[in-house]
């Protein structure tokens, strides 16, 4: 039979069901059909690995040695693509991140979208695959996952929860609680990368800037990290509420003063200026791929090559230190020779006026 | 010759003009920075702590969102309530506590408020939803003034009828007047705003320099900027001296922008202004002229009927006008933090409160 042949469908009498395959309908997260063909379409070729694919409701691992760490993050971000990347690879970085600075290795994530009726699905899909790019490079797998959909307007496009869990080796001690008098600070890379690139992103303050976000899987980082120096003490990303916030959690873990010395502290041009221009200080912006690292001051010269030698820290500096002090608190040794108290971040941060 | 922004952080040229001042300083002096964004980068580079004892900054009423008074605020929220209209405003105007709530409260409950960098942003969004009327909180000191103006003149030659702006626009030379002529004054030298000056020049600071017989300095932002400005003003107040001086010379001139001036006066005419903690000051800020009424939202909408009601804890007022520093307030850290303001100078980012609470650890326990 020839294609010409065959029948037109144009004056059917009875209609057919639309396919729906360009945008999330209710359907989508009905637990049915639908839901079935959206995981087997979208979900399950770009995740697929054994725990996942034996399709049940839960997924069954082995256990190793060590501790157990377990982690979770909602991940909400407007837009949902910023230079740099998506809320995709954010959601997974964010949660091994978040793992891997206990020291564990980060090995499986679950992930739950909540998912806005009439989100395009041509959109989810480019998440999808670039969360898979991301766990391709930190050698997570996800191995449980769940979709729901809300009505238009419930939601911001598509939310993304992400919990990882990982496995710590007994003999490590890395915390927050850790930092010593006589350590070192030292930072990754640029600050404020992550926050200003979404905020530039954002359109709605007309700025337009060629920033991109920092957002990254670190567990790599750390591996290599732990692997010339088991003594570091504390491992940290700062992300929201920015390095400023990050280290006043440490100082009051740890009970100690943390000292900074501005001159010290990467923070790339651009950034510099467009916090400048909105009254924003960089020091309170997110990062989402970078680590703060307290560790004894013999063992600075030694993170930082590796540092400077791999991808995620090129541009990493010590940037102070940790002190006995009187209270918990971080100080600001500034660029002319002042101090201030750096507090940790109250409300949100507001774009100035002149 | 050009100059880039590190020059003007640097920290050898910062401490050589820093001894020139400890030189030459042999009493104690009062100096009063009027412009709350100068207050941020003293604190902010620790500036304070570097100066001779002998020298006393005391902060001057040069942050807008502090100096708006609370009926405008509360007349902002009437009307972001209002169900048509989408609100624009600065962002940090949004966290000003009005009488009973701010901004943000109304934006949780379901107002359609925006925060925009600019009113000509507010002009697009009039444009993208004509369906709605859109105000703008044009609120400032003559920094803000031009392009606030401009957007009005926009509005109009676009023919935009849902444009209308809330006009809270004041000016500085009125108010260190109204410092001066107080019974209360300690200051004795003034670093006059450099922005502002960009704006409007300094010729205005002459007679007040004269009247009062006191050093103004028109003084930038940046560290070296501000030593400097310090510097000259103690220089005068040594020797006895009371002129206008232009410490800020790559910005500003003594006759200003002239297309920045022709814009305010086409659009906006001198009118007595309320500054919230302070009262009323004579023909201290600007209102749209009569040919542009129609953008005038307190004439679009009816705000009657206010109550205004101010906490009875802050003393904003004083701040303001330099009386007393924020650690002073008993509700500062207390009562009183940037995430549950209760007056505007713990809000904004050139607020003396705000910038006390981040940079200094005065105050707290």
């Amino acid at each position: 039979m020839t294609l010409q042949s065959q029948p037109s469908f144009v004056n059917a009498s009875c209609p057919l069901p639309l396919p729906h395959d360009s945008r999330i309908v209710m359907g989508h997260g009905s637990g049915g059909r639908m839901t079935r063909d959206l995981i087997r379409q979208v979900f399950r070729p770009l995740f697929s690995n054994p725990a996942l694919d034996a399709s049940n409701d839960f997924a069954v691992l082995p256990s190793q040695d060590g501790k157990l760490v377990i982690s979770t993050d909602n991940h909400i971000v407007s837009p949902l693509f910023f230079p740099g990347g998506d809320i995709g690879r954010l959601a997974v970085c964010g949660t091994v991140n978040d793992i891997a600075v206990s020291g564990a290795k980060p090995l499986y994530l679950t992930a739950g979208f909540i998912i806005e009726e009439g989100f395009l699905i041509e959109d989810l899909v480019r998440i999808v695959s670039s969360m898979k790019i991301a766990l391709e490079e930190s050698g997570v797998l996800i191995v449980a996952g769940d979709t729901k959909v809300v009505e238009k307007g419930k939601a911001d496009g598509v939310f993304i929860n992400t919990t990882g869990v990982g496995w710590r080796s007994n003999n490590l001690n890395i915390g927050g609680e850790n930092a010593h008098p006589g350590d070192a600070v030292i930072i990754s890379g640029t600050l404020a990368d992550h926050g200003i690139a979404v905020l530039s992103a954002r359109g709605d303050l007309a700025l337009e800037s060629s920033i991109e976000s920092d957002v990254a899987p670190l567990n790599g980082l750390i591996t290599d990290l732990l692997h010339s120096t088991p003594e570091i003490h504390v491992f940290r990303d700062p992300t929201r509420g920015g390095l400023a916030t990050t280290l006043n959690e440490i100082a009051h873990q740890s009970h100690v003063e943390i000292v900074l010395d501005e001159k010290t502290i990467p923070i790339s041009l651009p950034v510099k200026s467009c916090c400048e221009m909105l009254g924003f200080d960089p020091l309170y912006v997110a990062n989402e791929g970078k680590l703060v690292i307290i560790l004894p001051e013999k063992e600075t010269n030694g993170v930082l090559d590796i540092l400077k030698n791999h991808k995620y820290g090129g541009q990493a500096a010590r940037i102070g230190s940790i002190s006995e002090g009187k209270k918990p608190r971080v100080l600001l040794n500034t660029l002319i020779g002042g101090t201030r108290i750096l507090d940790m971040l109250s409300g949100e941060m507001l774009p100035r006026i002149c | 010759m050009t100059f880039s922004q590190d020059d003007f952080r640097d920290s050898a040229l910062v401490k050589t003009a820093l001894d020139e001042l400890k030189r030459i300083t042999t009493r104690p002096w009062v100096i009063m920075e009027i412009c709350g964004g100068q207050t941020h980068a003293i604190m902010q580079y620790g500036l304070d702590q570097l100066l001779p004892p002998s020298l006393e900054l005391v902060h001057g009423p040069g942050c807008p969102v502090c100096v708006t008074p609370l009926e405008l605020v509360d007349k902002a929220i009437a009307i972001a309530y209002h169900p048509d209209v989408i609100f624009c405003s600065f962002g940090d105007m949004l966290r000003v506590p009005g009488s009973n709530e701010d901004l943000f409260s109304v934006r949780a409950k379901g107002g359609q408020v925006r925060v925009v960098y600019s009113p000509l942003d507010a002009i697009q969004t009039a444009k993208d939803n004509p369906k709605k009327e859109v105000v703008f909180f044009a609120i400032g000191f003559e920094t803000t003034a031009p392009v606030n103006a401009a957007s009005v003149l926009q509005a109009e030659n676009l023919g935009l009828n849902n444009y209308s702006v809330l006009v809270s626009q004041v000016c500085v030379p009125p108010a260190m007047e109204a410092i001066l002529s107080s019974p209360l004054n300690r200051v004795q030298g003034f670093l006059a705003a450099g922005h502002v000056c960009s704006v409007m020049g300094y010729w205005e600071y002459l007679p007040l320099a004269e009247k009062y017989k006191i050093p103004i300095v028109v003084t930038g932002f940046e560290p070296l900027d501000l030593v400097s400005g310090i510097l000259q003003t103690v220089r005068q107040l040594e020797k006895a001296t009371y002129i206008v001086e232009n410490a800020y010379s790559r910005v500003v001139t003594q006759l200003g922008n002239r297309s920045a001036l022709t814009m305010i006066n086409k659009v906006y005419i001198p009118v007595d202004r309320n500054w919230r903690g302070i009262g009323m000051i004579p023909l201290s800020g600007w209102g749209l002229r009569p040919e542009y009424a129609k953008f005038d939202a307190e004439l679009r909408f009816d705000t009657s009927g206010i109550q205004v009601m101010e906490s009875k804890i802050c003393i904003a007022g004083e701040i303001l006008q330099g009386i007393k520093k924020p650690f002073e307030c008993p509700a500062f850290r207390v009562d009183c933090d940037p995430s549950r303001p209760l007056g505007a100078p713990m809000v904004s980012s050139e607020g003396a409160c705000s910038a006390y609470y981040r940079y200094s650890s005065e105050g707290s326990n």
